[in-house]
C-alpha cells in the first residue's frame, strides 16, 4: 500500500517539482540541470508581455475579490432572514455556482456576452458611438459569479455559529441597526470576509479556462503560459509559473489561519 | 400605591399558531423587585422580551413610565437586559464591552466621563481593574457579572434579568443571589427577574408573579403565595404541599412542615383538625429537619417534615413505626384543583 501512496504523490507533484526547479536552471534547455541560478526570474519580470500580463491579472484578481467580498457578504446576511423553500432554493443555487466546471461559467458567460452585445451594441454606437465587447470587465464578472458563493459560504458558516444575541445585546444597549452591524456584526464576521478575499484573489489569479473565454483581446497571465507553452517551454514560463503557485500557496494558507484564529477566539469567548 | 414603571395593558402574543403570552396585565412597580416564575414555555421569557422590545404585541398594549412603547424597537428603549449566556461582545475589552450603551448616546459622552463610568460600574460589581481584559480571559461569574454592570451603567428604568444564574454552579448562585439583592438595593433599579426556579424566586424577590400556559396565575409576596395560593398550581409550585382530594374538584393543601406527627394520639398537641394514624413509609435526614413519607388508611400517602427543634417533643421514628399525625384548621386550604 506504502508504495501506491508514493506513487500516487509522485505523479501528482512530481510536474510541480519539475516546473520549480526547471526555474531555477542556469541552461536554457529545461530539461537538462545547469546549475542554480535566479536569471530567468529576471529575465521573466523584464519582459513587457509578462509583466502586462501580471498586471492584468492582479488588476482582474483585486476587482474580483474586493466585488465578490462585497456581495458575498451581503448574501450572506441577506440569506440568513430568508425562510422554508426560498431559503433551500438560494443554498441550492450557492452550492451550484461552486461546483459547476469553469468550462461551463466560460462558454455559458461567452454566450450571455455576446448575445447581449448583439442586442444592446446596434443602439449604444448610433447614439454614443461606444461598442461593448470582451475583456478583462468580462473576466471580472465571470469570476465574480462564483466567488461570491465562495465568500457567502464561508461567511454564512461564521454567521451560523454566531450567537444571536450578541446583536440583541447590541440593540438593547440603544445601538441602532446600522450601528449594531458595525460594531458587532461585521468585527465578528470579517476573518471570514478577510478569507473570502484571499481565496477569490487566488482563484481569480490562477483561473485560466473562464478567462480564456471571455477575455477578448487582454491577456492574463495563465492566459500568456498557455500561449507561450505551444512554442515549448522555457525557464522562463517555468519561474512565472513557481510565482503563481507560491503565490496562491501562501494566500490559501493565510486564508486558513484567518478561518482557524477566527474559530479560535469564539471557542474561547464561548467557554 | 407605588408608581408603575412597566405595564402591560391585556398583551397577547402569538407564534403562529401558538398563544405564547394570553391577557397579561402585568405592572411592574418602581424600586421593587419582581420574578416571574413558571416552568419553561409559560410565556415568561416572551414577556420579558416584549419589554425589552425584542418582540412586539400581536394584541394589547406596553407602557414604560407611563409612555407607550408598543412598537418601539429595543435601542430605543430605557431598558436594559442581562442575558442568559451575558451575551458578551467577545471582540471588545471588559471595558469597551461596560461603556457599549454610553458610547452609543447622542451626544457621547466625553472620554473622560466615560472612563469614569466604567470604572464606578466594575467597582459596584467588584471588578475593579479588570477593564484591560478580554471576555474569555474571565469566569462564568465574573462575566455575569461585567453583564450586569454593562446594562447598570445605563441606569435602566428596568434591569430585565433573563434566568441569570442558570448558567452558575449551586455554591456560585447562592452567592449571586445574595449579591444581585444587595445590588438592587444600592442602586435602587427596579428588577425585573426571569425564573423557573422557584427558591431562587422567593430568595430574592419583593413580589413574585406565577404563570402558567401564557396566563398569570398570581402575583403576591413570596410570603402570600406561600400562605395563601389560589390554586393547586401555585401550591404546587412554590413550595411543596400535600393534596388531600375534596368534594366538587377540590383538593385541601396542607405544607409538610405544619403536620404534627406523634407516636400516639394523646402525645399530639390540643387543637388539631384532623388526627389520623399511619405507618412510616420512607425517612430522608436532610439535617436540620427529618422527612417523613407516611401512609394512613384514611387520608393516603403524605410527607411531613419534622424539625430537628422539635424532636424532643415528638420524638424520632424509624421506617415501618406505627404513628400518628393531624394538623390545625387553619393550617389547611382547600384550593381548586387547577
Amino acid at each position: 500500500m506504502r508504495v501506491y501512496l508514493v506513487l500516487v504523490y509522485v505523479f501528482l507533484y512530481a510536474p510541480i517539482a519539475l516546473i520549480v526547479g526547471g526555474s531555477f536552471n542556469a541552461g536554457k534547455q529545461a530539461m537538462i540541470w545547469q546549475g542554480f541560478s535566479l536569471e530567468w526570474y529576471g529575465k521573466a519580470f523584464s519582459n513587457p508581455l509578462i509583466t502586462e500580463a501580471l498586471g492584468t491579472s492582479l488588476y482582474i484578481a483585486l476587482a474580483t475579490a474586493a466585488i465578490s467580498s462585497v456581495l458575498g457578504l451581503m448574501a450572506a446576511l441577506g440569506l440568513e432572514r430568508v425562510k422554508g423553500w426560498l431559503r433551500t432554493f438560494f443554498d441550492a443555487l450557492i452550492y451550484i455556482a461552486i461546483m459547476v466546471p469553469g468550462i461551463v461559467i466560460g462558454i455559458s458567460t461567452l454566450i450571455a456576452f455576446v448575445s447581449i452585445f448583439e442586442l444592446v451594441n446596434p443602439a449604444l454606437t448610433a447614439t454614443f458611438n461606444i461598442r461593448l465587447q470582451m475583456g478583462s470587465w468580462a473576466v471580472i464578472a465571470a469570476h465574480v459569479l462564483f466567488n461570491i458563493a465562495v465568500v457567502a459560504l464561508l461567511v454564512r458558516a461564521r454567521l451560523q455559529g454566531m450567537d444571536r444575541s450578541l446583536v440583541e445585546a447590541s440593540e438593547d444597549l440603544y445601538a441602532t441597526p446600522f450601528g449594531t452591524f458595525r460594531q458587532i456584526v461585521l468585527p465578528l464576521l470579517a476573518p471570514a470576509v478577510l478569507a473570502g478575499f484571499l481565496l477569490a484573489f487566488t482563484f481569480s489569479f490562477e483561473d485560466f479556462i473562464i478567462a480564456y473565454f471571455v477575455a477578448g483581446p487582454d491577456v492574463t497571465l495563465p492566459i500568456y503560459v498557455f500561449s507561450s507553452i505551444r512554442r515549448g517551454v522555457t525557464p522562463e514560463i517555468n519561474a512565472v509559473g513557481t510565482v503563481v503557485l507560491v503565490t496562491s500557496l501562501l494566500l490559501l494558507v493565510i486564508a486558513q489561519l484567518i478561518l482557524q484564529r477566527g474559530n479560535q477566539a469564539r471557542v474561547r469567548a464561548d467557554g | 400605591m407605588k408608581q408603575v414603571v412597566i405595564e402591560f395593558r391585556k398583551v397577547s402574543k402569538r407564534f403562529g399558531d401558538i398563544a405564547a403570552v394570553i391577557d397579561n396585565n402585568l405592572a411592574v412597580e418602581q424600586g421593587e423587585f419582581l420574578s416571574i416564575l413558571g416552568p419553561s414555555g409559560c410565556g415568561k421569557t416572551t414577556s420579558l422580551r416584549m419589554m425589552a422590545g425584542f418582540e412586539q404585541p400581536t394584541s394589547g398594549e406596553v407602557f414604560i413610565r407611563g409612555e407607550k412603547v408598543t412598537g418601539v424597537p429595543a435601542y430605543r428603549r430605557p431598558v436594559n437586559m442581562v442575558f442568559q449566556h451575558y451575551a458578551l461582545f467577545p471582540h471588545l475589552s471588559i471595558a469597551d464591552n461596560v461603556s457599549y450603551g454610553l458610547r452609543q448616546r447622542s451626544p457621547r459622552p466625553s472620554a473622560g466621563e466615560i472612563t469614569k463610568s466604567v470604572d464606578e460600574a466594575l467597582d459596584m460589581v467588584r471588578l475593579g481593574g479588570f477593564g484591560k481584559r478580554r471576555t474569555y480571559e474571565l469566569s462564568g461569574g465574573q462575566q455575569q457579572r461585567v453583564a450586569l454592570a454593562r446594562a447598570l451603567i445605563n441606569r435602566p428604568a428596568v434591569l430585565l434579568l433573563d434566568e441569570p444564574l442558570a448558567a452558575l454552579d449551586r455554591k456560585l448562585r447562592r452567592e449571586m443571589q445574595v449579591e444581585l439583592q444587595n445590588l438592587q438595593r444600592t442602586v435602587g433599579i427596579t428588577f425585573l427577574l426571569v425564573t423557573h426556579d422557584q427558591e431562587e424566586a422567593l430568595s430574592m424577590s419583593d413580589r413574585v408573579c406565577v404563570m402558567r400556559e401564557g396566563r398569570v396565575v398570581q402575583t403576591g409576596s413570596p410570603r402570600d403565595l406561600y400562605d395563601t395560593p389560589i390554586n393547586r398550581y401555585v401550591a404546587e409550585f412554590v413550595g411543596k404541599s400535600n393534596f388531600f382530594s375534596a368534594a366538587s374538584g377540590n383538593v385541601t393543601s396542607v405544607r409538610p412542615e405544619l403536620i404534627d406527627i406523634a407516636a400516639r394520639r394523646k402525645d399530639l398537641p390540643q387543637g388539631l383538625a384532623i388526627r389520623t394514624d399511619g405507618r412510616v413509609l420512607n425517612r430522608i435526614f436532610l439535617g436540620e429537619q427529618t422527612e417523613y413519607r407516611i401512609a394512613s388508611d384514611e387520608l393516603g400517602e403524605f410527607t411531613v417534615v419534622a424539625p430537628r427543634k422539635a424532636e424532643h417533643l415528638s420524638g424520632t421514628f424509624n421506617i415501618g413505626d406505627s404513628i400518628s399525625a393531624g394538623w390545625r384548621p387553619e393550617h389547611a386550604r382547600l384550593l381548586p384543583d387547577n
